[in-house]
């Protein structure tokens, strides 16, 4: 089944012509909108008439995630405040977080283009739907329940955590379809083998999977252990959250909602654009999006855009599996995490020297992040020689950690001068997943 | 009325110990009596020891986290409910005790203890007549 023929199956023409017409208004639109796009267009004396069609789109400026920093919270936000009906947030690389503003009718497209994907997963009106992402100001659990009320399925909003109740669930209600990040799948399968849950006793068919990298072992594990299929959701809150692209039956790639989202690949040291077919860094410019629209923005995900057409019918393009990260973020379940925002916190505690590690691990399906502080010398006097006052210590950074970085992490406090110095950032980062 | 004690950050890992006692060792420093306040990662290594003043530059030097404080050291008969009867008054004067060891010296028991309420500590022992230690009584030791 195809959620929106008109949009997944046009003509590379129409397309083209569709997404050129979009380009125009969106740049016009943020001319006259944002300040700060119309003083990049002005100093490369661009003006929004210059812009007609979809390949005039390499005279634009890229957008970065520092742009979104420099311009906290509301400064790249198109539309009044009157006309925001929701606000997400999402990681920054450090301090504050990442804000973005949806219109109704942002919100109205993005739960189309979710719909779109559950279509293509082969979700139906009948079908019951678990949403197993978090909810609240991560885009996952709100993107993806308010596409399966969209398209018409029942939706139930579970959440993250209480994995056994949420088995129960599964099994009572009958529940035919999930979305949660891949390693929370392979928990629950766990879950389920340690509450006696066969997988003939659950209707599970279709499952949604995305907010971190998989594989595709992984996607057989999962398929074999739970008895469906597996399908990824790409999306990132900057450009509109989960659904940006989506596979199909065919499982070859994932069809890009790009009557919304125009994407291109480039080198990321070079900025040119590269050939069709080639990894680099994929870049989205939002077409028709009024909050907060945003143009060729710089996801840092490593990746290649697919030639030709694919068999289920749609002919929006595709996108190959995210290979990597052109900068030193992570992904620890499913929530962004950047290392600069680790040494904020510690910076931001006197007793700690600016030498730290971050190791990231995965325990029976679940990520885990381990936070090694080095003490400074200064840190012991008198009254530092309890293991009280140690701990005190070691809570004080947890609980920073925790409000920063919204997941949990392990602290560790080490002597002065143990921890290794190192050049560079990503020295600060042993991953220690098979990934 | 105090002895001055060296608290010592080590990692629960292999090697931390051996590099703190090695430092002593070389310096020529004796150790009187030691415990070690564990958790799972990390432990407080507290001793006493000949010259605490030499051996904490010592172990500076050698970049060990370690730090000086003053604990009191009373001297006690060897005997059954001697510890019991001096810690009774320090209950009885409401004075909590942060941690406690014992150790032996000749034919009596010391026991050293650190109290966040230092000065009331002090006039208990002057006020009940308790028998302490001081720093001279160790280094004459060593």
């Amino acid at each position: 089944m195809i959620y929106n023929p008109n949009k997944e199956c046009m003509s590379r023409d129409e397309m083209s012509a569709l997404q050129g017409k979009r380009l125009h208004k969106i740049v016009e639109y943020v001319y006259y909108n944002v300040p700060f796009y119309r003083n990049k267009l002005q100093n490369l004396d661009i003006r929004p008439d210059d812009i007609q069609t979809i390949e005039d789109i390499t005279k634009l400026p890229f957008t970065t995630k520092k742009d979104l920093r420099d311009n906290y919270p509301f400064g790249l936000q198109a539309a009044p405040q009157s006309e925001i009906i929701r606000v997400h947030a999402s990681s920054g690389t450090t301090g504050n977080p990442t804000i973005v503003g949806y219109t109704r009718k942002d919100i109205g497209v993005w739960s189309e283009c979710m719909a779109r994907c559950l279509t293509a997963y082969g979700v139906t009106r009948d079908d019951i739907f678990s949403v197993a992402y978090g909810y609240g100001l991560f885009t996952g659990g709100l993107g993806a329940h308010y596409g399966v009320e969209h398209m018409g399925a029942s939706v139930i909003p579970t959440g993250t955590g209480n994995t056994e109740k949420h088995l129960k669930l599964i099994r009572d209600l009958g529940v035919t379809g999930i979305a949660c990040t891949p390693s929370y799948a392979l928990y629950l399968a766990e879950t389920m083998d340690k509450m006696g849950i066969k997988k003939e006793d659950i209707r599970l068919k279709v499952g949604a999977f995305g907010a971190e990298p998989w594989t595709e072992q992984m996607r057989q594990e999962i398929e074999v252990r739970l008895g469906l299929k597996g399908y990824n959701i790409y999306g990132l809150s900057e450009i509109m959250g989960p659904s940006v692209s989506y596979e199909c039956q065919e499982q070859n790639g994932s069809h890009i909602n790009e009557d919304h989202f125009f994407p291109e690949i480039i080198n990321p040291t070079t900025l040119e654009p590269l050939p069709l077919g080639q990894t680099g860094e994929l870049v989205f410019t939002t077409l028709p999006k009024e909050g907060m629209p945003l143009l060729r923005y710089r996801t840092r995900d490593l990746c290649s855009l697919m030639p030709g057409q694919c068999n289920c019918g749609r002919t929006n393009i595709r996108m190959g599996r995210i290979e990597g990260r052109s900068d030193d973020m992570l992904i620890i379940r499913g929530i962004n995490v950047f290392p600069s925002q680790v040494e904020s916190v510690i910076l931001s505690i006197p007793e700690f020297a600016p030498h730290y590690m971050l190791i990231v691990d995965r325990e029976r399906n679940l990520d885990t992040l381990l936070v090694q502080a080095e003490l400074r010398q200064e840190v012991f006097t008198s009254t530092f020689d309890t293991p009280a006052a140690v701990d005190a210590l070691e809570k004080k950074l947890a609980s920073r950690l925790k409000s920063v970085l919204s997941i949990a992490a392990k602290v560790q406090l080490k002597a002065p001068g143990s921890i290794q110095r190192s050049q560079g950032k990503s020295a600060h980062v042993i991953d220690n997943r098979k990934l | 009325m105090t002895i001055v004690q060296l608290s010592i950050f080590i990692e629960n890992r292999s090697g931390t110990l051996i590099k703190v006692l090695e430092v002593l060792k070389d310096a020529q420093i004796q150790i009187i009596a030691s415990t070690i306040a564990d958790t799972a990662e990390y432990g407080i290594y507290r001793l006493i020891c000949s010259e605490p003043q030499r051996a904490c530059e010592e172990l500076k030097r050698a970049g060990v986290p370690v730090s000086l404080s003053n604990v009191f050291a009373l001297e006690l008969d060897n005997q059954p409910g001697c510890a019991a009867e001096a810690i009774a008054t320090f209950s009885r004067a409401h004075i909590s005790i942060s941690y406690m060891y014992s150790f032996l010296l000749g034919d009596k028991g010391i026991l050293v203890f650190r109290t966040d309420n230092a000065e009331q500590a002090r006039q208990t022992i002057l006020e009940n007549h308790l028998r302490y230690i001081s720093e001279p009584d160790l280094s004459c030791l060593a």
